[in-house]
């Protein structure tokens, strides 16, 4: 059954993800991508994260994806921009590349192994709910990188801030 | 077996709300009227008891009109998810003891994943109607709708502090169990910014401005006829259902109340979700829609620093008495 889900969720990802980017128009672009990352938060449940498939729909659906929409709206980009290439025969060095590129990676999950396994097994997290399991790990094993991670965002508000501010001198 | 249970519970809880949601439109037009010294509908069947219905039958014969520069796959969808996604968030309220259709860990957080959806159903009705007023009043909704779930995020987890859990079955069992038995007094910072986002969330007024008539014709929903604008409509009474439950399972006990009655478990749920519900009425007989400006320095100037100290604070007592 688990697996079963797991095949339907990732054939919908990869289905979706080439109808995203082949889509001329950039709105349902955006649609499609909401119902992908419905799918992702699926990913998430198959993997006893409840907690975070639910912040994976509140930030990216109910966020940041409703941002995408309004930049599209600001700009009205009804239709496609389309350009000249920028290289002249650039559509075989790209189909070179992204050869080159789907060998790397199947190498790499070809040569795969897995880790050992940590204190939290399926059983613990459920026992403790992900949201409980999560937070510990958080904010104790790995409060360090969490608070990088914190400082880096602080720094991109401020200076989003910066940019965005208009100097109004004697205005 | 379990299977056929859900589904026959799904059922229920769907009827019970499609048939609130029939009443509430016509107890809205009762309560305005009255407030206005008017009677409200009175014709079909005694004081008007039938007009529901007969709303329902007209819009649900009336032609469907569709703009013939729309962009017809988003113009069909946009109603179907503002009411999938105010349907689904019923699914985690537990009406009363061990009756939820889905217990699950994170009740809360699901609740606004939905809703933050709903947003979607209205900003592309607005984009693909093709229409200005359709397009101003989408922009808006969505613009409120995102700076009001920070606020009302953030007003709740003052609750879930308390109650140390994203489940709602457990966040009412946590309150049964306080020294006040409702949160609404420990945590009345909270209520009363959850209670504003609340109605900026649902685009009821006075922050009803994504379909300010009197400068948007009906905002994002102007294109929309029949059946599809009845959809629109459902969403918006069932999204205000749901925000009243949310507000009594987290503030005011859920199905607790000042003694049992016996037979009826969710009595005491269903006087609250009602007063919720006519609250909501009385706010939009009473008080005059805000400017937009106005309303987002409320939000983000007023609401959202509000709920942050409601947290520091709630944090500081609980790390002193608890």
């Amino acid at each position: 059954m688990v697996q079963l889900l797991f095949f339907y969720f990732a054939l919908v990802v990869i289905g979706l993800g080439l109808r995203i980017v082949t889509c001329k128009n950039p709105v349902h672009s955006v649609l499609l991508m909401l119902v992908l990352f419905f799918h992702m938060a699926g990913f998430y449940l198959l993997l006893n994260a409840e907690f975070l498939a639910a912040v994976q729909v509140i930030v990216y659906a109910g966020a940041i994806l409703v941002l995408y929409l309004f930049v599209l709206f600001l700009v009205n980009l009804r239709e496609e921009v389309k350009m000249s290439p920028f290289i002249e025969k650039g559509k075989w060095l790209g189909i070179v590349g992204a050869v080159a590129l789907f060998i790397t990676f199947l190498r790499g999950v070809m040569n795969f192994t897995l880790g050992p396994h940590g204190k939290y097994t399926i059983e613990k997290v459920q026992q403790l709910t992900h949201t409980k399991a999560m937070g510990e790990a958080i904010y104790t094993t790995y409060i360090l990188p969490f608070e990088i991670a914190g400082i880096l965002l602080l720094v991109a508000v401020i200076g989003g801030l910066a940019l965005a501010r208009k100097e109004n001198k004697g205005a | 077996m379990e299977l056929l249970w859900i589904l026959i519970k799904i059922l229920i809880v769907f009827a019970v709300v499609m048939f609130h949601v029939m009443y509430a439109t016509y107890f809205e037009r009762k309560v305005i009227g009255h407030m206005q010294v008017r009677m409200g509908p009175m014709r079909v069947g005694p004081h008007g008891i039938l007009q529901p219905i007969a709303d329902g039958l007209k819009l649900f014969f009336k032609e469907d009109i569709i703009p013939t520069v729309a962009d017809r796959k988003v113009f069909y969808a946009a109603p179907l998810i503002c009411l999938i996604s105010a349907l689904s968030a019923v699914a985690v309220v537990p009406f009363f003891e061990g009756f939820a259709i889905a217990n699950i860990n994170i009740g809360i957080l699901y609740i606004f994943a939905m809703s933050s959806l709903a947003s979607y159903g209205v900003v592309l009705a607005g984009w693909s109607s093709n229409s200005k007023y359709s397009f101003l009043g989408g922009l808006r909704s969505s613009a409120q709708v995102i700076s009001y779930e920070v606020a009302m995020g953030l007003s709740l987890v003052g609750v879930m502090m308390l109650s140390g859990s994203l489940n709602l079955t457990d966040i009412v069992h946590a309150q049964m169990k306080s020294p006040f038995k409702i949160y609404l007094i420990p945590q009345i910072i909270g209520f009363f910014v959850f209670v504003i986002a609340m109605f900026a969330e649902t685009n009821r007024t006075p922050f009803d401005l994504p379909e300010a008539e009197s400068e948007l014709v009906a905002g994002y929903c102007t294109e929309y006829s029949g059946m599809r604008f009845a959809l629109f409509f459902m969403a918006e009474y069932i999204g205000m259902i749901v925000m009243s439950c949310l507000a009594v399972v987290c503030f005011l006990g859920g199905w607790s109340g000042p003694f049992d009655v016996p037979g009826i478990p969710f009595f005491w749920f269903l006087i609250k979700v009602y007063f919720f519900i006519f609250v909501y009425y009385w706010v939009r007989a009473t008080l005059p829609r805000y400017r937009y400006d106005q309303l987002m320095a409320l939000g983000w100037k007023v609401l959202i620093p509000l709920a942050l100290l409601n947290i520091v604070l709630t944090g500081i007592i609980k790390s002193m008495f608890g």
